[in-house]
């Protein structure tokens, strides 16, 4: 399919995305420029990225931060999947030593591999993702086992790093612009177990129909592509349970 | 709609496809085994005519089938032309009605006694 | 939205395969339940007409549609129960399988069909 020539040997072809617009959030216009960028032992796609605005062309506008898989600020889509970048090795994620390297998906393009990830956050307080409590420091600790069954679903969904790539993986998110999105109902999700909080209610009421967890249709690319390896398809279907216990109570 | 009720619907497909999953097994047994030696118009009605259970088992079936595709169809409207609001829940509710007439006249045709 | 050009590498997983066999098999049962309820509906005028229709159905590109809706249908069916066990159920690893059992499920299904055919 692809006539160009393989790349050098010692060196990968990589394929960037670059804005062509006047920049903002509608800059989505743009073009894949291409570099050619030397091999390392042990690169990650994220030392790619720095390589090209180091030393080929420094207007590169990229997002990232702690470099090792904490802030969750450096995802991008490489070769079609969205990643967190400080974390993909090159050798994984191009074996004919060919990248190309795009912003995240679902969200407006600020510049280049740089994404507004406002609309993301924003469901996250859509979904009811803050914890309001009702104790005060006037009154014991709430006592939570840690072998209760809500505690253990809190532990499978509570190491998200909010790095959007669930967002950018999910076609539903894409179909319905209004739709919450994995992230924000996994934050939901182990809230509803969290048994201080005293809010549920409301949660439920806002994260159920069309735009929350009934629309999800289990395509699961959110659980496959999460690098935590959270169980986010799991967390929608407890929700997608929750809600229906709530509804036929007439809770909903 | 509001959010309840389209958390109604979405429970109303997943009840009904529970239904379905029993009749659709039942049914591709029945046409598995009505196939083997080529289908008859007098085989079909032999089996059908008069018969009570299977006429209510075909009811259920169409009441069934006529709550689950309106609201698959209904999905798939909104995500693929990014259809909502009422006129897509009219049109959805039309074609629920249309199965389920349609469906009800069939399992008429093929149970009515009377009918030569 | 994402200017990707390989962006159907993040839809190839079995998850996402068998939604496509989902959204597939359901539009063309739903495409062909009236023409069936319309073919039944044909017995209203009697057994005559009823066998009318059945004899016309007997050619080979009939016959090849037929077999295509039996595998719809139990291909529908196997999935539908698979979304039913991912949803309701508590989650487990071995629902992963879920979507093989569907296919083979399907594919029986259809086979049987054929068979009884000939």
């Amino acid at each position: 399919m692809d006539q160009t020539p393989p790349p050098a040997a010692g060196t990968i072809e990589v394929s960037v995305w670059r804005s062509t617009g006047p920049g903002g959030v509608a800059a989505g216009d743009g073009r894949f420029e291409t570099f050619a960028v030397p091999r390392a032992p042990s690169q990650t796609v994220l030392d790619v990225v720095t390589h090209i605005q180091r030393y080929l062309d420094p207007t590169l506008t990229y997002r990232f931060a702690c470099r090792v898989g904490v802030c969750g600020s450096c995802a991008m889509v490489v070769n079609g999947e969205p990643r967190w970048t400080c974390r993909t090795h090159v050798d994984k994620v191009s074996a004919d030593g060919r990248l190309e390297i795009a912003p995240l998906r679902n969200l407006p393009v600020i510049r280049d591999l740089a994404t507004d990830m406002r609309e993301f956050f924003d469901k996250w307080a859509r979904a009811r993702g803050q914890f309001t409590g009702s104790r005060t420091r006037h009154e014991a600790f709430a006592v939570v086992a840690p072998e209760s069954a809500e505690r253990v679903q809190v532990d499978l969904g509570i190491e998200c790093i909010g790095c959007g790539v669930c967002y950018s993986a999910c076609d539903v998110v894409e179909w319905k612009r209004d739709y919450l999105g994995p992230a924000a109902m996994n934050r939901a999700w182990t809230l509803l177990n969290d048994v201080r909080d005293d809010r549920q209610r409301e949660r439920l009421a806002a994260v159920a129909g069309d735009a929350g967890c009934h629309a999800c249709h289990t395509h699961m690319s959110c659980t496959e592509r999460c690098p935590k390896h959270l169980p986010l398809t799991a967390a929608i279907a407890g929700l997608k349970r929750a809600t229906t216990r709530a509804l036929l109570r007439g809770e909903l | 709609m509001n959010t309840r009720a389209q958390a109604y619907l979405w429970f109303a497909q997943r009840a009904s496809a529970a239904l379905l999953g029993f009749f659709v097994l039942v049914h591709l047994v029945t046409v598995i085994y009505a196939v083997r030696n080529g289908l008859s118009a007098v085989e079909i009605l032999g089996r059908t005519r008069g018969n009570t259970p299977w006429m209510l088992f075909y009811l259920l079936f169409v009441v069934a089938v006529a709550v689950h595709v309106p609201i698959g169809l209904r999905n798939i409207l909104a995500e693929t032309f990014s259809w909502r609001g009422r006129g897509l829940d009219l049109i959805v509710l039309g074609v629920g009605l249309f199965f389920l007439l349609s469906g009800l006249r069939a399992v008429w045709a093929v149970y009515a006694p009377g009918a030569a | 939205m994402s200017p990707s050009r390989r962006l159907w590498r993040n839809r190839n997983h079995p998850a996402y395969w068998a939604f496509i066999v989902h959204r597939v098999s359901g539009l063309a049962l739903a495409a062909f339940i009236p023409l069936h309820f319309w073919a039944l509906g044909q017995a209203l005028t009697g057994e005559a007409t009823l066998q009318g229709f059945v004899v016309w159905t007997d050619n080979p590109v009939v016959k090849i549609a037929e077999f295509g809706l039996v595998v719809a249908l139990a291909a529908h069916l196997a999935g539908g129960a698979r979304l039913l066990m991912l949803e309701f159920l508590p989650w487990r690893d071995w629902q992963k399988s879920l979507f093989a059992a569907s296919v083979a499920a399907s594919v029986g299904a259809g086979l049987l069909f054929a068979l009884n055919l000939g």
